[in-house]
């Protein structure tokens, strides 16, 4: 790669500087058609410092996409305030990049078009967003893949792509259980990328998540959510030096760690 | 066909890793193998009914003018082509600018039924009863009022064609995926950029689908309004060969048509393929 594409690589992804996310004694609940109305979440308070990496971890139903949701402005809640960059917005939709559990890539645009489509509804002109992303598909592992279409991608490159997306969005990230649905080993090699990726952006990130050894790898702090309605029960700063690297998981400090949040999660899924 | 199929599903993968050209080619050339073993079984089946047709209209000697053999049919409509050619061309104008119009018609509507509630409240169910309106009672009635002119018969074609085209565009449009929606709009999208970008391509597949039904019509319709009245085209043609007991011409009239609605047919799908180019070549391999 030419010295002028990486200095365009390192200014697009220079361009987006972590913004604080706060949610506030935020209350959601669904209308279930008859009985009472399901609450999803109750009082849940929690931050994200700017550039910080979270995550949020809990058992099924606990309200996880539906706090998502709401921070990325699908939703409102019933009670509480979200503060995205310290401030209330009147419109949520488009502050943050959400990033949800399928990739979401649109089978009709080229590989390009689809990690661009963000710049593209912004109204940057196609052959501007294309210059900006193609350096970077180099470093997400899907160079030579511009014109393929997402059919065309394994998982594991349909899921950088997605990532890309999220990266060239916005300066808060929300992913959604990104990987899922990816096989052990492409997932192990996926979330140490992640952190390669977000050490260089220095983007926020908020990370929803099933996996306990996931949370402990990759997160500044965990905050651990109750069963249905959705409180925060614990929460838990990550004491592991940054940057971490794969050797880690197998050395005393994680595996204690992990335990620390695996009791936790216990104790709060069990009450 | 199931067997080639299989195979380009596990070749999909990884088609572009080691170069871009020789997968697609050799996409292409299995697509058009098994294209002609499409094409053999009913043609043989075609080919023994003729045979069959013709050997029984030699050996049992029946009159031309009841049912004329095959030969008979193909050399008098040969000879009789400077009057078929013309009628020809005036139904396939028809044919096709009706298409055509009901097309962008149903297309329109079907966005506007699928953008607004109140018009799909309103649109939606007496779209559907005009379907049931025995459109075919309308031809007389068109004359009337518009003459024996083309553009009376283009909008009867219009009408015949428009449903299913205008029926499918609207389902498709629905069918579009709630978390691509989704996704765009936390990115700020407004409602026309997720008409454009998701809900448009996603209804193409059952537009065309609706397409190819509507055009299987396109030439009936067509002679049919020329039965009831018009200067020139295969309606008349036929009527007018019926008329001089030239049973032979009428078949051959018969046959033209058929060609003509396979031509335009296979027209639709070949337009159907070059706007999606996105789509797994197994996926259009089974479309016509």
């Amino acid at each position: 790669m030419s010295v002028a594409a990486d200095a365009r690589a390192a200014s697009a992804v220079a361009r987006t500087p972590g913004a604080r996310l706060e949610v506030r004694a935020l209350r959601k609940s669904f209308p279930t058609g008859e009985g009472p109305d399901l609450l999803a979440l109750d009082d849940v308070t929690l931050h994200a410092a700017a550039g910080e990496f979270i995550a949020v971890i809990g058992p099924s139903g606990c309200g996880k996409s539906t706090l998502f949701h709401i921070l990325a402005g699908l939703e409102d809640p019933d009670g509480g305030e979200v503060l995205i960059g310290g401030e209330v917005l009147e419109r949520r939709l488009g502050a943050c990049a959400f990033m949800p559990q399928r990739d979401g890539l649109l089978p009709w645009r080229r590989t390009i078009d689809n990690v661009t489509i963000g710049l593209s509804l912004a109204g940057v002109p196609r052959e501007q967003a294309r210059a900006r992303a193609l350096p970077l598909l180099e470093r997400f592992g899907l160079g030579g893949f511009e014109r393929a279409w997402p059919w065309q991608l394994s998982g594991g490159m349909r899921h950088r792509a997605a990532f890309l997306r999220t990266v060239l969005g916005r300066p808060a990230m929300l992913l959604d259980e990104p990987f899922g649905a990816l096989d052990g080993i492409t997932r192990s090699d996926m979330q140490h990328w992640l952190l390669e990726v977000w050490e260089e952006v220095g983007s926020t990130v908020v990370l929803i998540t099933h996996d306990v050894a996931e949370a402990v790898y990759l997160a500044d702090r965990v905050y651990v959510l109750s069963p249905r309605p959705g409180r925060v029960a614990a929460e838990l700063t990550i004491d592991l030096p940054r940057p971490r690297t794969l050797d880690l998981l197998g050395s005393q400090e994680f595996a204690t760690q992990e335990a620390k949040l695996r009791e936790s999660l216990r104790l709060h899924s069990l009450s | 066909m199931g067997a080639s199929s299989t195979t380009n599903t596990t070749t999909a993968p990884g088609a572009l890793v080691s170069s871009e050209t020789p997968a697609p080619r050799r996409r292409r050339r299995r697509t058009i193998r098994s294209r002609l073993a499409n094409i053999w079984p009913p043609a043989l089946v075609l080919i023994a009914i003729v045979v069959a047709w013709e050997a029984l209209t030699s050996a049992l000697s029946v009159s031309s003018t009841v049912l004329p053999g095959p030969a008979l049919v193909l050399e008098a409509s040969w000879q009789d082509r400077a009057n078929l050619w013309p009628a020809m061309w005036t139904t396939t104008k028809e044919a096709v600018l009706g298409v055509i119009l009901a097309t962008v018609v149903a297309v329109i509507l079907a966005v506007a039924i699928d953008w607004s509630r109140t018009v799909r409240r309103s649109f939606y169910p007496l779209m559907v009863t005009s379907q049931t309106l025995p459109i075919i009672v309308l031809a007389p009635l068109v004359v009337i009022w518009f003459g024996f002119g083309t553009a009376p018969k283009i909008g009867l074609v219009a009408l015949f064609t428009f449903f299913p085209v205008a029926v499918g565009t609207v389902q498709g449009l629905a069918s579009s995926d709630p978390d691509a929606m989704a996704l765009l709009r936390t990115m700020g999208a407004s409602r026309l950029q997720l008409l454009l970008r998701v809900r448009a391509p996603s209804a193409i597949p059952q537009m065309f689908t609706g397409l190819k039904v509507g055009v299987t019509y396109a030439y009936v319709s067509a002679i049919f309004a020329e039965y009831v009245g018009a200067e020139q085209g295969l309606g008349v043609y036929m009527q007018a060969s019926k008329n001089a007991f030239r049973t032979e011409l009428v078949f051959g009239a018969i046959l033209v048509t058929t060609l003509l609605t396979l031509v335009l047919f296979i027209a639709v799908a070949l337009l159907e393929r070059a706007c999606m180019p996105w789509r797994r070549p197994t996926q259009t391999e089974v479309g016509w």
